[in-house]
């Protein structure tokens, strides 16, 4: 007979709600993103107004995280699980609010025609959106080679940030009265860039959940 | 028994086989004890844990058709192979019960008993001792009044307080414990764990649980015990955060066999 049957099925209801409120935000993150590139001013005031199911979520996930700690007295992998729920939940949580930035920048920048044809930021989303589902997938499947894998894309994404701020900055002497999309682009590689840093932070919780180690990827 | 040498293990067992009979109860237990630490032991019904903690003071001697080998070093003597005075070992290791056992005595005879067949007669020098045993275990306030009245009238949490008195009383070195609180109310069991905390600045404390969560609470060490195996031995944050053996991890979350 099994001894915790409710209690595992409890850890997997947890860990379902965070892969809706994963989904959720990566799903934020796309739709910001084309709400900036089609500059579809709709579009971005609905994943603004969007967030506050994906922050309802967190607090569930907190509420029944904290839950489980006061029924269950839950030890070694079980608290790792609980307490890699809550730590990735607010990961989760910041990347969507990097998605309703993105969502602000495009409703700032807003029918302006761009500078330029966006080809470098959409690279750089994509990128950022493969380490967020990679850092998602490693979760899932509490997978250290997959979350390593991830981790590994961060140093080309910082790259990417760096290289593009110098080229945007170098717009505006020739782009004067352009400069406030200009900036509002750095901006969204900055929230990119975040994006990343978010799904290493995942990484590293799944490399925790899984030996119990804690190790810096970002390093 | 010399008693007092400085090295950081007050017990050093080693290759510890113990049979009952026919049946293998404790297989090549090495297990080092440091002093003024608490080692918990847990493990499931049956693993050799109370057999355990019963070799340390030798009670374990007192059931028929027990035969042990290898070393249970005490204080760097081993007191399986030397001629050891029982009472004596028994006065420097204490031990207490699941239950209170007080003996049908006076609270006040109970902590002098121990004290007395050691040799202690001044009445003066038994009411330090049974004062000063009461304090440290915070029974004093609520017994002080009535120090010559039943020990059997006072409630279990406080006789159980009263037996680790009365093992204090002999100024023990080490108190062994088997499942000290089982048979207490969640209050006494808390003042009780309050108190092994405070009496590890003065002792080393051995206790077997069932318990788990109260393992993690006042110990500095655990072992896992199973099925006369000593499974896993290390820190206590250790095994309850991360331990190295499946088995342990499977059996502190509840999800063993």
């Amino acid at each position: 007979m099994s001894t915790r049957a409710n209690f595992d099925q409890n850890l997997k209801e947890l860990k379902s709600m965070l892969l809706k409120m994963a989904s959720k935000s990566e799903y934020a993150i796309k739709e910001a993103m084309i709400a900036l590139i089609n500059q579809d001013i709709e579009k971005a005031k609905h994943v603004i107004k969007a967030d506050s199911e994906i922050n309802e979520l967190e607090h569930e996930i907190n509420d029944k995280a904290l839950l489980l700690i006061a029924r269950e007295s839950p030890v070694a992998s079980d608290l790792r699980k609980i307490n890699v729920a809550l730590k990735v939940s607010s990961e989760v949580e910041r990347m969507a609010d990097m998605a309703v930035n993105i969502a602000k920048s495009a409703v700032h920048i807003g029918e302006e025609k761009h500078i330029k044809e966006l080809v470098d930021i959409p690279n750089m989303m994509e990128r950022a959106l493969d380490m967020v589902a990679e850092s998602i997938t490693a979760y899932y499947s509490e997978d250290i080679t997959i979350a390593k894998k991830c981790a590994e894309k961060d140093d080309e994404v910082d790259k990417m940030f760096g290289r593009l701020i110098q080229e945007l900055l170098g717009y505006i002497p020739q782009n004067p009265s352009s400069t406030n999309q200009i900036i509002q682009l750095a901006f969204v590689c900055r929230f990119l860039e975040r994006i990343a840093d978010h799904s290493t932070n995942i990484a590293e919780n799944v490399i925790y959940l899984v030996t119990g180690q804690r190790i810096d990827l970002n390093a | 028994m010399s008693i007092g040498t400085l090295t950081r293990e007050v017990f050093d067992i080693k290759d510890l086989n113990l049979w009952y009979g026919e049946h293998h109860a404790l297989k090549s237990i090495n297990f080092p004890i440091n002093k003024k630490e608490v080692t918990a032991i847990i493990g499931p019904s049956g693993c050799g844990k109370s057999t355990f903690i019963k070799t340390l003071n030798l009670m374990i001697n007192m059931v028929p058709n027990v035969k042990m080998t290898g070393e249970i070093n005490f204080n760097g003597q081993n007191v399986l192979n030397e001629k050891i005075d029982l009472v004596d070992l028994r006065k420097h290791v204490g031990m207490v019960f699941q239950k209170g056992n007080p003996f049908p005595q006076s609270i006040y005879d109970n902590i002098a008993y121990g004290p007395r067949i050691h040799g202690v007669k001044r009445k003066k020098d038994l009411d330090e001792i049974v004062t000063k045993s009461l304090m440290d275990v915070a029974l004093w306030d609520e017994v002080k009044d009535r120090l010559h009245a039943p020990a059997l009238g006072l409630s279990g949490g406080q006789q159980q307080r009263l037996c680790i008195a009365r093992a204090l009383a002999t100024k023990p070195d080490v108190l062994l414990m088997d499942e000290p609180t089982s048979a207490l109310d969640p209050i006494s069991t808390l003042k009780i764990e309050e108190l092994i905390l405070e009496l590890k600045e003065k002792y080393t404390i051995v206790i077997v649980t069932h318990n788990m969560q109260q393992a993690s609470r006042v110990s500095d060490k655990t072992a896992f015990f199973l099925m006369g195996e000593l499974i896993e031995l290390d820190s206590t944050s250790t095994i309850f955060s991360n331990p190295k053996d499946s088995r342990t991890e499977g059996y502190i979350t509840g999800r063993f066999g």
